[in-house]
């Protein structure tokens, strides 16, 4: 088994915390685990992203070569569209639909989703609708993590494990918010997406 | 003992901590701050009572390592590679006096300039300043060889430099730890004038240091380190330093590379092992993460040896960080990139928060400038050097820490007038004080906005030597109290920061301004930290 998973979104939308959740999850495996994740000057509302890599074997290089990533989870739709030369050509995007616009020339959506639209294999998911659904409207990255869910070869109980040791120091509600936003996006993409709902 | 999940800088933080470190000096710099924020959070180090406030610079913080060296203990300075810069007069001189107890010094490289002004490589120090140097290839390696390199630099008798790179330091991996080591008891050296460098002493420390260079040389061709993995095609082979090496093994995932290999961690570089792969080889190919430190040595000035691929015959890209895909190149394996970025997609750079104090700032200096012409504003290095972008185009200059200042100063000297500086309240404290001093010495006409946020707001909101004492500092240095304006950045206040910043532009002196408001982040995080309190109590 070995997964290579790009995140994708905008400094302080959450995507460590997804890396955080998923590395948790792996090591509850025994997976050998890297991350490499972005610090510094483009958290500052710059684009940024995580390079994530599980698997049964020991792991080399902290960074995805290109063309070989099986997912991008991003938790903003044109930022993960920024990663496709990474993504395999039999890879999944997951992508939240709900722009983030902080530049004047940010595209139009209709077309940011056509272009999603012409992956043969996506998923496309009004996170922050389905967070503010479940009441966690902060917890969008949670939704996109459980939509993700079914494409991560990790048994999904050890996702919600993992939440509780990340989130833990915060408070049994600040878990339970998350776990219910993990269980929303899984929800979704099992009932949109056949493929999903097999895996 | 236990495996965690660390950053590459965690882990060289832990290694420290089980190394028997009794205390970290560091200014916090991307990507080297989570070191010493791993060793403020860390339950052992508060046991231990291990030194981990920050320091004022990257200077004061090696001299302070050295000093706690000078008294026996273990001790360890963090940095980004341009904070060596600062550090350079400490760091080479501390390679003249050695050390007593061991002294580590672990600096982070920057290449393709994730969080930083250029990509410098610290390799180059460590040969300036002849003393051993380790490149960790991945986070367990970074432990180990931090929690050994406090006895290579005892053994030796010098401070051993550790350089790694922002993938590494920012990449997260399981690392197994080793028992902890205990700290070190108080002692002196026992040459008295060991740290004496005056010339007559300083010559025959430099002679010591001559005379070890055999030893650290021995000490890197026999390091564990430094490995030579044979392989049966001779027709290449390849040198691979630190992190390197990953990337060239992710290009053969079973492990069955056919070309010798020289796996580089430990400098000096091994003589006998370059020797043998150049000698065994038809052309051998460099593979750094940096520089290319090792292939210019091997190439000579006039490149008649053997053909020696790598970064300066372009094999490797010359400029940026390396990965696995370059490698592939090099190696002329094919690289099956996936779809190309649609052209809608829109470049994001980094902006000042929404609430941010700089914005108002900026506004306030825009619409005051506006009267006296462009480019007079020299900045310096901070989040408010983001408003050299749209919509503010606001400052002219970022260089190095403090450089606002005194760039400004200089700008007078030749007849800019006003001459504004923008620096944040850590930067001044960390390079801008001794400049404000030379304008004050001549009573420059500058106008100086140290804009305090109350924090080191880039690296994410460390203390800040400056809180609490900025006026303070500023009338010490000489400049007139009535000078010494203090503002609220906000935009009910635009009016009125306008008229002062109008008044000072025009005042024939020195003249410091400080909009004073916290930064955005640190209130927010302090907020949230309050109400987790609070619901703990409740």
């Amino acid at each position: 088994m070995k997964s290579d998973i790009i995140l994708s979104g905008v400094g302080g939308q959450g995507i460590l915390s997804i890396a955080a959740t998923i590395g948790m999850a792996a090591l509850e495996n025994k997976l050998y685990l890297k991350q490499a994740e972005v610090h510094g000057m483009s958290q500052r509302g710059g684009a940024v992203q995580s390079h994530l890599r599980i698997s049964v074997n020991e792991i080399a290089s902290d960074l995805i070569p290109l063309g070989k990533a099986d997912l991008i989870i991003s938790v903003e739709p044109m930022e993960s569209l920024r990663y496709l030369p990474y993504l395999s050509k039999e890879g999944w995007l997951v992508t939240n639909t709900t722009p983030f616009v902080n530049i004047p020339d940010y595209p139009e959506m209709e077309n940011v989703i056509s272009e999603i639209e012409k992956l043969p294999h996506h998923i496309a998911i009004n996170a922050d609708e389905i967070a503010k659904r479940v009441k966690s409207p902060r917890s969008s990255n949670m939704v996109m993590l459980g939509a993700a869910s079914p494409f991560l070869d990790i048994p999904y109980e050890c996702l919600e494990n993992g939440i509780k040791k990340i989130f833990g120091s915060k408070g049994e509600k600040i878990v339970n918010v998350n776990i219910e936003a993990l269980k929303a996006g899984r929800k979704f993409a099992i009932e949109h997406t056949p493929v999903a709902s097999k895996r | 003992m236990e495996k965690l999940l660390l950053l590459g800088a965690e882990a060289i933080a832990q290694g420290a901590i089980d190394g028997g470190m009794s205390g970290v000096y560091a200014y916090p710099g991307t990507p080297s701050t989570e070191i010493t924020e791993y060793v403020q959070k860390n339950k052992t180090a508060i046991e231990k009572n291990i030194h981990r406030n920050w320091s004022a610079n990257e200077k004061t913080a090696v001299e302070a390592a050295l000093g706690m060296s000078y008294a026996g203990k273990r001790a360890m300075a963090c940095m980004k590679h341009v904070g060596l810069n600062v550090a350079a007069d400490a760091f080479i001189n501390s390679a003249i006096t050695g050390v007593n107890g061991g002294l580590v010094v672990a600096v982070a490289d920057d290449p393709s300039m994730h969080s930083s002004q250029n990509e410098q490589d610290s390799r180059f120090y460590g040969k300036f300043s002849m003393i051993p140097m380790l490149e960790p290839s991945n986070q367990q390696e970074a432990y180990n060889m931090t929690y050994e390199g406090f006895e290579l630099s005892e053994k030796l008798g010098v401070p051993v430099l550790i350089r790694f790179t922002t993938r590494l330091s920012h990449s997260r991996a399981g690392v197994q730890r080793k028992e902890i080591k205990n700290q070190n008891q108080l002692s002196y050296p026992k040459d008295p004038i060991q740290f004496v460098l005056l010339p007559f002493n300083a010559r025959k420390r430099y002679n010591s240091l001559l005379g070890k260079q055999a030893l650290m040389e021995e000490d890197a061709e026999n390091s564990k380190h430094n490995i030579y993995y044979e392989g049966k095609d001779k027709s290449l082979g390849i040198i691979a330093c630190g992190i390197a090496h990953n990337y060239l093994i992710e290009n053969y995932p079973n492990r069955d590379c056919p070309y010798p290999i020289l796996k580089i961690g430990q400098y000096p570089m091994p003589f006998s092992k370059i020797e043998k792969i150049v000698n065994e080889c038809e052309e051998v190919l460099l593979l750094e993460d940096g520089y290319p430190f090792v292939e210019e040595q091997l190439r000579g000035f006039l490149n008649k040896s053997k053909k020696i691929k790598g970064r300066l015959d372009n094999t490797i890209p010359r400029a940026g960080e390396l990965n696995p895909d370059h490698v592939a190149k090099a190696l002329g394996k094919e690289v099956k990139a996936g779809l190309n970025i649609p052209s809608l997609v829109a470049n994001r750079p980094p902006e000042l928060c929404l609430g941010c104090a700089h914005r108002d700032v900026y506004n306030a200096l825009n619409e005051t400038m506006k009267e006296h012409g462009k480019q007079k504003v020299f900045s310096d290095i901070g989040c408010y050097t983001l408003g050299a972008l749209p919509p503010w185009n606001a400052i002219h200059s970022c260089v190095d820490m403090g450089a606002s200042i005194t760039m400004a100063k200089g700008a007078a000297d030749a007849g800019v007038h006003p001459s504004v500086a923008v620096i944040g309240d850590s930067t001044f404290t960390h390079s801008g004080m001794t400049a404000l001093l030379d304008c004050v010495y001549e009573n420059t006409s500058v106008t100086v906005i140290i804009a305090d946020n109350a924090t080191t707001a880039m690296t994410g909101g460390q203390a800040s030597h400056a809180t609490g004492r900025l006026e303070e500092i500023c009338i010490g240095l000489g400049v007139k109290p009535e000078h010494v304006k203090v503002l609220t950045p906000l935009p009910k206040y635009h009016g009125e920061m306008v008229k002062i910043l109008r008044e000072e532009l025009v005042y024939e002196g020195v003249s410091v301004i400080i909009p004073r408001r916290e930064c955005i982040q640190t209130v927010t995080k302090s907020k949230k930290e309050k109400k987790v309190k609070t619901e703990e109590i409740i």
